[in-house]
Order: C-alpha cells, then structure tokens, then sequence
C-alpha cells in the first residue's frame, strides 16, 4: 500500500520535457492571457452555428427594416444587437463568429497543407543534399525574394476567385517557409548518431525521414506554424478586402470589413471596425503565443 | 566576378521565362483567350480580325512565341477599358506609386532609427518597452484595417487631412507630382503613414537590434572614455555603424513596398499602379493585369539581381559559396 503511493509520488515529481516545456510556457502571464484568448476564439470559431445568436446568412432570421443599427440598438421583437447590424440587417456579433469561423478554417487549412508539402520539400532536401537540395533551395531561395502579397496577386489573377483557389495561393506562399525551416534543422539532426544507428539497421528511407528525421525537427517547426497561421490569416483577410480573395458566399473577417468600409464615411464606424476588432485579437493572440514559444523552445536561452 | 554574375543573369532570365510562361497559360489556356483578350463589344468581323492579329489561330508554342516577341518590344495589348496600350497606362500611373512608396520609406527611416536607438540604449526602461510593444503591433495589424481606422479617426471623425484621392499636382522632373503643393502633402500624409507602418515596425528592430550589438564594443567604450559628449558617443559612433543593416535592408525592402501599396492605394483611393491592377482585377481588363504583373516582376529580378552582384562586390564570400554549390 504505502510502496504504490510512495510510487505515485516519484511519477508526479518526475520532470517530463512536455511538463518542463509547459510550465516553462506559462511562466509569461501574457503568453498565457494570449493562448487563453486564443482558445475562446478557437471555440467560437468551430461552434459558431450554436453560439452566434441568430444565422445572419437565413434569410428567414434577418431583416432589413433592422439594417444600420448602431451597437446596443433593439429590433421590434425585443432582440439586442450588441454591436449592432449592417447593410442588409444582419446582426454582428452572429456575422462576426460566422466569419472567424471561415477566416480560422482558410488560415489553418492552408497551414496545414503548406506545413506538409514544406515538411516533406525540406526533409528530402536535408536527407539527400547534392543536387535535390540546390535545385529545392534554389527554388526557395527565389520564391521568398517576392513579397508574399505579390504572389498570392499572381495566381489569383491567374486562376480567379474561389475557396481552393485562395488555399493554393496561401498554400504557395508559406511552403517555402517550412521547407526552409525543416531543412536547416534536419541538416543539424542529420549528422547525429541515432540517424547514423537508424542507417545501419538498413531501415528505408522513408521510415528514416518521417519516424527519426521528421519528430526531432519538431521545435522550430512548432514557431514556424504559429507565425505563419497568424500571417495566412492576415493575407487572407487583405486579399478578401482587395476583392480578390474568397466569394461573396464565404464572408469572412476581410470580406465583413470591405462591406464595412462603404459606410465608413457616413459614420456608421461599427460595421467595419468590430469585424476589424475580432480579425485583430485573433491575429495579435497568435503572434503572442508564437513569440513566447519562441523564447521557450530556444535553446540558446535555456537554463 | 564575372562567372558570378553571368550565374545569376541566367537565373534571373529562367525566373522571367517561368513567370511569362505562367502568365501566358493562365490567360490562353485556363481561360478561354477569346473572352479574355478581345472586348466583349467587337462584333464577328473585328473578333477574326483581332484572333488573326493576336495569332490565336495559330498552335500553341506559335502563340507563346507571338506572346515573347511582342512584349520584349514592349506591346502587352491594349487595355478594354480605357483603349491605351497597357503598358502606356501603367508608366502613367508609375510616379503616383514611388512617391507613395519612397514617402513611406522617408517616413519609417526618420521615425524608425531614433526609436529603434532609444529602445536599444535603455531596454529595460518603459518607453522602451512601449516602443517594443508598438513594433509588435506595426508588424501584427493588418495594414488594410488600420488605413480605414486612420480614415475614420482624422478623415471623417476629426476631419484633420482629406480620406481619398492625390490633391493638387505639379510637374516636377516631367513626372506629376503632390508632395510640393500643401494640398498634395495632406493627401499624401495618411496613406504614407500606412504604407510605412510595417517597415517602421522593421526599421525599429534593426537599429535596437544594432544599437544593442554596438553599444558593447570597445570604439564605443574609447569614445566615452576620451570624454566625448553623450551626443556625440550616439549621433556619430553609434549611428555610423547601426546604419549599415538598416540600409541593406531597406534596399532589399522598396519592392515590397511597391507590392504592398496595392492594399493602402485601395483604401485611399491612391491614382497608382496597384489600385490599377486592383481595379483592372475587377473589370476583368486582363491586358493590364498581364502588363502589370509582367513589370512587377521584372523589377523585382531586376532589385534582387542588382542586390545580390553589389553583395558579392562588398562581400566575396557570398559568390565563393556560390560557386562551390
């Protein structure tokens, strides 16, 4: 009895490094204020359907007699819109969690995508060097050269406006970044012992590459996804803004804040400016997380 | 020296070829080259007349060719909207953009390096870290939204400077231009000011980045100890050496300003190329978006081609590497 307890103890006071790393994490309040906000973001954005108040996008729910509402303002049945209603009646608080549900759902899909073409570019890049990894890198290389704005202009004239078309521009223009970071830390991890070990047992190339190479590559990578999650975000948004990003059937935070922006001069700020407010939040709460990730998984600035 | 830069004239010509390959499937092969390239108003005669000219009648390599051989001289069509050569419309509206851009640049050098010195000699001090946190936000903020909120706030709230549009223009070294008028300048202002908001951000963290690195060497430990004035310890020993990577990079960055005053043209309605190309976007006037995007991507092979050879004149370990790759 007192031996198992005695046992338990030793398991809670044994350090893991995922314990290390997180209360490494939130030793900084405002990391910690920042992933808090981010996770009431994150739920808001994947329940939008039961949180918001009312769909703004059913027809039978809005109204334009209640069109231009400032924040605070009744409807004849009694409903408060807190931060008031746009163009065509729709409440915007429901059209706000609506539109982060689409701007996350882009930004983080196209993360994804570009994180596992990136992944894939790097390692085989690191793993077989010579002439795979000038002509990738060379690649690379060029692409950064041009402003990502310039680029996602490129191939949406190209290919036009559309879900999967805005996701192939996102996703073209953060690949480079994860192929370059994947690289340089597989080029690190490459030259150490257990890839030497794994070699020897004859494993193949691809076990090598995802099961060995691919999980020590990891922290750098983790800083890599947030930045640019946050940047996918951003881009999208100002693409949407400019007109050329998602239809008008996927409104967006950018595509809320263009609808805006046509009644700004006439000082109905609100239609505009909380769309504007929550795209803001979401942004800046991701770079935060992003910054102090930085900071913790450098292992330059460990103790 | 010489193999050096032949290497890179050859990239860049391969970037060129790629970017007019792209182009030139996207609008002939994706779309239908008909709708794209020929006014929807022309009748039967004029759209034969214009196929046989623009040789779409011919297989595709031939067209491609046709494509090379009329924009290396400079013929990337005529736009549908406004019935000028292309590239006519986008040189007119060239100087508009440069001086967005180069206002822009003025802006987050003057701010940016004073700012970016005082964060880096007192770090822990709360201005500093105010500093600190504003860079942070410069570089999180969309630069479109905060443009509407400058509108809002000194536009239509405080009704300080105008929301839109160039103001008054006079000619200056044969191109027109706003910043010598009074009225111009107050145009000018705000989205100058929006434009410049991500470099300012940048500029900010190089020169305290910079300033940090520097204040630690032993010139600056003599100047000090020789009894020179504070000032001077700063203005010229500091100042000196934190300029060096301040200006490479802002090299480096006047193409990304050009690309990015897309978005801040929009907003305020800025005559330049970039609400061109947006609006040209819109109005599905697909010779200006080819010419535009042709011309951007030129000069920026061209900025980078002339970074890289002056890099390696400054710096010969760079084209050793890259000869050994």
């Amino acid at each position: 009895m007192s031996a198992r307890t005695e046992r338990r103890a030793q398991a809670v006071a044994v350090e893991t490094p995922f314990r290390r790393f997180a209360s490494d994490f939130f030793e900084s309040r405002i990391a910690t204020a920042a992933l808090a906000v981010f996770a009431v973001i994150a739920f808001i954005a994947l329940f939008a359907p039961w949180i918001a108040p009312t769909d703004p996008y059913d027809l039978a729910q809005v109204s334009v007699l209640d069109s231009h509402m400032p924040p605070g303002a009744e409807a004849f049945d009694g409903r408060v819109f807190w931060l008031g209603t746009d163009g065509a009646g729709r409440d915007l608080v429901s059209a706000i969690c609506y539109g982060l549900r689409i701007s996350l759902g882009v930004g983080v899909m196209s993360g994804v995508i570009a994180m596992a073409i990136g992944c894939a570019v790097g390692l085989a890049a690191a793993y077989f060097g010579g002439r795979v990894d000038t002509l990738i890198m060379r690649i690379v290389d060029i692409q950064l050269s041009f402003p990502s704005i310039l680029v996602a202009l490129v191939l949406l004239a190209v290919l036009g406006k559309g879900v999967d078309k805005i996701l192939i521009a996102l996703v073209t223009v953060q690949w480079a970044y994860y192929a370059r970071t994947v690289r340089a830390s597989a080029l690190v991890e490459r030259s150490k012992e257990y890839i030497d070990a794994a070699s020897c047992l004859a494993l193949g190339h691809r076990r090598i590459l995802f099961r060995h190479l691919l999980p020590n590559c990891m922290p750098p990578l983790i800083v890599v996804v947030t930045v640019q999650t946050a940047h996918a975000i951003a881009l999208e948004a100002t693409l949407s803004f400019l007109g050329i990003g998602l239809p008008i059937t996927e409104p967006s935070l950018g595509l809320l804040i263009a609808n805006g922006f046509e009644y700004m001069l006439s000082m109905k700020y609100w239609i505009s400016v909380y769309p504007g407010v929550a795209l803001l939040v979401t942004i800046v709460s991701i770079n935060l997380v992003g910054d102090q990730l930085r900071d913790v998984l450098n292992p330059r600035l460990q103790k | 020296m010489t193999v050096f830069i032949i290497r890179r004239l050859m990239q860049s010509s391969v970037v060129v070829a790629v970017m007019s390959l792209l182009v030139f499937v996207g609008v002939n092969i994706v779309g239908d080259p008909v709708d794209m390239l020929i006014n929807p108003e022309a009748d039967q005669a004029e759209i034969e007349r214009v196929m046989r000219d623009l040789g779409l009648d011919r297989p595709v390599h031939e067209q491609y060719g046709y494509f090379v051989v009329n924009a290396l001289q400079g013929d990337l069509g005529k736009s549908f909207i406004f019935g000028e050569p292309a590239l006519q419309l986008i040189v007119q509206r060239m100087p508009a953009t440069f001086e967005l851009a180069i206002a822009a640049l003025l802006i987050a050098v003057v701010l940016g390096i004073p700012l970016g010195v005082i964060a880096g000699l007192r770090p822990e001090a709360p201005s500093s870290k105010a500093i600190m946190a504003g860079s942070i936000l410069g570089f999180s903020l969309p630069s479109f939204w905060v443009g509407i909120m400058m509108i809002m706030l000194f536009a239509v709230m405080l009704g300080w400077l105008p929301s839109t549009g160039r103001g008054d223009t006079v000619p200056f070294l044969g191109m027109q231009v706003s910043f010598l008028t009074w009225d111009g300048l107050q145009h000018l202002l705000l989205p100058a000011i929006n434009l410049s908001l991500f470099k300012l951000s940048l500029v900010i963290r190089l020169a305290r980045a910079g300033t940090r690195e520097v204040v630690h060497q032993d010139y600056i430990k003599f100047a000090r100890a020789k009894g020179l004035s504070e000032s001077r310890v700063v203005l010229v020993h500091l100042l000196k050496n934190i300029m060096i990577p301040v200006v490479t990079v802002l090299g480096l960055e006047f193409g990304g300003l050009v690309a990015f005053s897309v978005v801040t043209e929009t907003v305020f309605a800025w005559p330049g190329m970039g609400k061109l190309i947006i609006d040209s976007l819109h109005e599905l006037d697909r010779p200006v978006v080819v010419a535009y995007l042709m011309i951007v991507v030129l000069m920026f092979v061209i900025i980078n081609l002339l970074v890289d050879i002056v890099y390696s004149v400054l710096d010969p370990r760079v084209r050793l590497q890259d000869a050994r790759a």
